[in-house]
């Protein structure tokens, strides 16, 4: 019975979320930002449970996730499970986050391990640790005045041409390479 | 920045999305201008053999070209499902094993057919020593438009992304040099044509782990 309810509510959450990113990807920016906002719900369960020993990383790895989800939106084949989709690429940048930090550790060794248990607090456990502003002001401008004017100040693609005198095909190809630019920057800056 | 203002930052304009490239036509374009660069490679350094009129017209000709044809299908089919993430791939090893157990199959029969003195000759010709190698050398061109088009994709298995590419690569790379190739027995083709299209494969299951990330 409880198998059969979880599945029920399974089943609901995808169809939800699927119709959610249809009308995002039709052009609906509210719906999407809902998609968006319930999706990083799930993502932060998601990795809080695999994420155990490294509470630090879950809300990057969330943003990350995020971002990935949003570039890679163009590659969503709408015949295949969302659940599928999302859950691959939230493992795809574990993996990733793991190997880095692998790497990372083998190469810079902690001298303060012993200090660990007092140097550690939950606290700010919503936090992200990296600051996607800090990142993000170091796009070169061809990327950060796209992204700058149409997402965070809210201006239409034309008034952010008039702007910054770039063309409006310039913004466009601005955004959505600024975004994948700022993707790897994430995974440069551990 | 706070999660939910990287979520309104991301949803802020996003607008509609234009009719995305299909994934399958994204590949037809690699593979074109690849094979493009492959041929251009196999006229300038070793030319069409000379009685490929006459072959044309013999059926182990087209059983060449049918089984490097059906393992570069397969392969395209395993890429297709592995630069999307979350994609099925259970029925891979049987689209890649096929084309690989049919010309082995053919190869079997033709070695018992034969004359035990002739045997050894039908699995290595004349030029075993060079078939696996100009097979890997044409791969070149289509292996970096492959991994190029995959990459801008989302391949979440690298490893066997890149195995994929390079089979891909090194199939049609083998149907190019087709073109070129004397041999016509098929236990030749069933050993060095596939190591041949092994040879990229392997190099992509070596490199995918660092030159597919996203």
């Amino acid at each position: 019975m409880q198998r059969i309810n979880r599945e029920a509510g399974f089943r609901a959450r995808e169809d939800r979320l699927r119709d959610l990113l249809g009308r995002g990807l039709a052009g609906d920016n509210a719906a999407y930002q809902v998609f968006l906002t319930e999706l990083s719900a799930h993502l932060r369960a998601f990795l809080r449970r695999r994420l155990v020993r490294l509470p630090d990383e879950i809300e990057d790895l969330v943003q990350e996730s995020l971002l990935a989800v949003h570039n890679q939106r163009h590659t969503y084949d709408p015949t295949q499970p969302l659940s599928a989709w999302v859950q691959a690429i939230a493992r795809y940048k574990l993996v990733d986050l793991l190997r880095r930090r692998a790497t990372y550790e083998l190469l810079n060794d902690p001298l303060d391990e012993d200090m660990e248990l007092f140097t550690t607090a939950d606290s700010e456990a919503a936090e992200a640790r990296r600051d996607l502003n800090k990142l993000l002001a170091d796009l070169p401008d061809q990327f950060r005045l796209p992204i700058v004017h149409t997402k965070l100040e809210g201006l239409s693609v034309k008034e952010a041409a008039d702007l910054s005198g770039m063309s409006e095909s310039a913004i466009k190809v601005g955004v959505h390479r600024g975004l994948k630019a700022l993707a790897a920057k994430i995974r440069g800056a551990l | 920045m706070k999660t939910e203002d990287l979520i309104s930052l991301l949803a802020t304009g996003a607008g509609a999305i234009e009719a995305p490239v299909a994934a399958q036509q994204r590949y037809a374009v690699a593979i074109g201008w690849g094979a493009a660069g492959a041929s251009l490679l196999m006229l300038a350094l070793l030319q069409v053999r000379h009685d490929l009129g006459q072959a044309l017209l013999l059926p182990m000709f087209w059983v060449k070209v049918g089984f490097v044809a059906c393992l570069a299908a397969g392969s395209l089919f395993a890429a297709l499902r592995l630069s999307r993430p979350g994609a099925k791939i259970s029925w891979l090893p049987i689209a890649l094993g096929l084309p690989v157990l049919g010309i082995w199959a053919i190869a079997a029969f033709t070695l018992l057919e034969a004359d035990p003195l002739q045997r050894s000759k039908l699995f290595f010709g004349e030029t075993w020593r060079t078939c696996p190698l100009l097979i890997a050398m044409l791969s070149v061109p289509v292996f970096a438009a492959v991994l190029r088009t995959m990459k801008d994709l989302a391949p979440t298995r690298l490893r066997l992304a890149g195995f994929a590419a390079g089979l891909l690569s090194g199939s049609v790379a083998a149907l190019v040099y087709c073109l070129h190739c004397p041999e016509m027995g098929a236990p030749f083709i069933a050993f060095w044509y596939l190591l041949g299209a092994l040879i990229p494969a392997g190099v992509g299951a070596v490199l995918g782990n660092s030159i597919l990330r996203w």
